[in-house]
């Protein structure tokens, strides 16, 4: 926001209306993000937090404005989203591992068929990442064998796998029993010193605190408030920001 | 100050649950009405048993002599018949003296056929070995070269004509399958279209009215001079009927996949095809493995309509062999036993190979 060098996304007046009910679900968002920058959005459910960063990757398309990525407008161009998912990694809620691969071929499908890396380095590069979610030992195991927080720091490993300059998470530790998410928790954590650029869906207002340089609040479609989590946490501007608050940190 | 936790450790079940007598009193005799009805039954079975071997064993005739089976006609059974109209049964129209190239053709077709059942024989060599299949196949059945003398289509029969039939058509709908079942989810109006309204027409039509289209009426519309051979016709129908059912049971099978199965493929940067391949169908389809059996299944038993277009596989073979000697022709119940016996072993391989197939993909589903 404050630096003056080109932003790695931006939306400028982006609407979106879901085609199937005619909901306006994005409402005049604006929004810079910076190489490197830590965002975690927050806000009630269906306030399009969600949409929003679906939309970075082209998952959800969107109506009017533009967004760029990475000086690429997301539109029609099916190559323009090529090369953004090429740059763009997501871990969903539900993990979305694929549960008749194992943990190994999970992470080597797009190295090797996407980026055409011979296997034997794409098994190198993804043993490299499983080590760094610390997960090595199940690398031969199917997804549905492990636990959740297991398989979600598996995601999170298949999407380093791609290099991404820029990784989405949309809310990752929501399906999580309570003892695994601090497992998730630490090695997003250590994702962020190495100076990924990483939009995160949460409701985990300790990690924002911990390691946002900037909390986005939505509601209704619209972007309410943003500002960093501090200033957010301690003194937020809007009515809305203060009950959302007042209601997710009262117990 | 805190108590430290203790676990306890896991012990078997309690009381004896396994042995014959216990499975007994479990399964068939829990309680006084349980009992009455098993050895209901079981009376019942004896009985029938009882019943069927006076008449299948004990006051059969298992030689082909007419005259005793005569004598002994409603009480027992006359095995005979197979040894005599066996081979015209099991051979249909196809000439005596070269009955030795059909059995080659089919044990060959059958061979690779169980070769490709095999996961481990699943690479790149197995299509060219369909294809060495085939043309071996279709030069030893049909001749007319190689020394070998020619034999029109219209003669083939009997069994290699229902396991012909079955195989190639199961081979050309599978895929067509798939195609049609992706194409009525297309995102394009034109392919869904013309998908749904191919399964949609096809599915409102009997086998036997598409069989019949395909031989008497396409003709028809064919081009002065221009002849589909009355077999191929036949294939294409049977090929166009079982792939529209099993479009739609693939279609199941591809509406059952959790939506982000295809998102997190597609954010992975896979094309549509990559996403298809690698990530939908091997889920898809290993969830209706049974269903998709289910219409291969049937597809090996309505094989037997193509009687209707005067080819006589097993079934027609045998109306064929009976209907017209009338010395034999009280033996048709005999007859269609033995060629129960062979459906049935067939459909019962069948449905085996389908349970371990999906034993096999579920193995990554198991918690």
């Amino acid at each position: 926001m404050t630096s003056n060098a080109t932003p790695l996304i931006e939306f400028k007046g982006v609407n979106k209306w879901y085609a199937s009910n005619g909901y306006h679900v994005l409402r005049d968002v604006n929004l810079q993000f910076a190489k490197g920058e830590k965002v975690v959005i927050c806000g009630p459910s269906g306030s399009g937090k969600s949409t929003l960063i679906r939309c970075i990757n082209a998952l959800e398309e969107y109506q009017e404005g533009t967004l760029t990525v990475d000086g690429t407008v997301l539109g029609d161009d099916l190559k323009g989203i090529d090369k953004v998912r090429r740059e763009v990694g997501m871990v969903f809620q539900q993990f979305n591992l694929f549960p008749h691969l194992t943990v190994l071929e999970n992470l080597i499908l797009s190295p090797t068929w996407v980026a055409k890396m011979p296997r034997k380095e794409a098994i190198e590069k993804a043993m490299v990442q499983l080590e760094r979610v610390r997960i090595v030992e199940h690398a031969h195991k199917y997804p549905l064998q492990l636990s959740g927080g297991q398989q979600q720091r598996v995601a999170i490993a298949r999407a380093l796998c791609l290099t991404p300059k820029i990784m989405l998470f949309d809310e990752p530790t929501s399906a999580l029993d309570p003892e695994m998410i601090k497992e998730v928790l630490d090695v997003m954590i250590e994702l962020t010193s190495q100076g990924m650029t990483m939009l995160c869906v949460t409701h985990e207002m300790g990690f924002a605190k911990a390691v946002a340089d900037r909390v986005i609040f939505m509601d209704q479609g619209q972007v309410v408030e943003q500002a960093p989590p501090q200033q957010f946490f301690d003194s937020p501007q809007t009515d809305r920001a203060q009950d959302f608050l007042s209601k997710i940190l009262g117990h | 100050m805190s108590t430290i936790f203790k676990s306890i450790d896991a012990r078997p079940m309690p009381g004896s649950r396994s042995g014959p007598l216990a499975w007994l009193r479990v399964n068939l005799f829990f309680s006084a009405g349980s009992s009455l009805l098993s050895l209901g039954l079981l009376a019942l079975g004896v009985w029938v048993l009882v019943a069927s071997m006076d008449w299948a064993v004990l006051h059969a005739v298992f030689n082909a002599n007419l005259q005793s089976c005569n004598e002994l006609r409603g009480v027992g059974a006359c095995w005979g018949v197979i040894s005599e109209k066996g081979r015209l049964i099991v051979m249909g129209r196809y000439p005596e003296a070269e009955h030795w190239r059909p059995v080659i053709a089919t044990a060959l077709m059958l061979g690779v056929v169980v070769l490709s059942c095999m996961p481990r024989f699943w690479n790149k060599a197995l299509p060219l070995l369909w294809g060495v299949m085939l043309a071996v196949y279709f030069v030893l059945m049909k001749g007319g070269f190689v020394g070998l003398t020619a034999v029109d289509t219209d003669q083939w029969g009997g069994f290699p004509l229902t396991v012909m039939l079955t195989v190639i058509s199961m081979t050309l709908a599978f895929p067509l399958a798939i195609f049609v079942a992706l194409g009525r989810r297309s995102s394009m109006p034109a392919i869904r279209t013309l998908c749904t309204l191919y399964v949609e027409l096809i599915r409102g039509v009997p086998l036997i009215t598409v069989l019949f289209m395909a031989s008497f009426m396409l003709p028809l519309f064919m081009p002065e001079g221009v002849k589909i051979d009355v077999l191929l016709r036949v294939v294409v129908g049977i090929t166009l009927f079982s792939a529209a059912y099993m479009a739609e049971v693939i279609r199941g099978g591809l509406q059952a996949l959790p939506k982000g199965q295809t998102e997190a493929a597609a954010t992975l940067g896979l094309s549509y095809w990559q996403v298809q391949r690698m990530i939908v169908l091997p889920q898809a389809l290993a969830t209706v493995v049974p269903s998709i059996m289910n219409t291969f299944i049937g597809l090996f038993k309505d094989t037997s309509l193509v009687t209707i277009v005067s080819l006589y596989e097993l079934t027609g073979a045998l109306g064929l062999a009976l209907n017209s000697d009338a010395d034999w022709r009280p033996f048709k119940i005999e007859a269609y036993l033995f060629i129960t016996f062979i459906y049935f072993a067939f459909c019962f391989a069948m449905s085996r190979y389908s349970l371990w197939i999906e034993d096999r993909t579920a193995v990554s589903k198991v918690r």
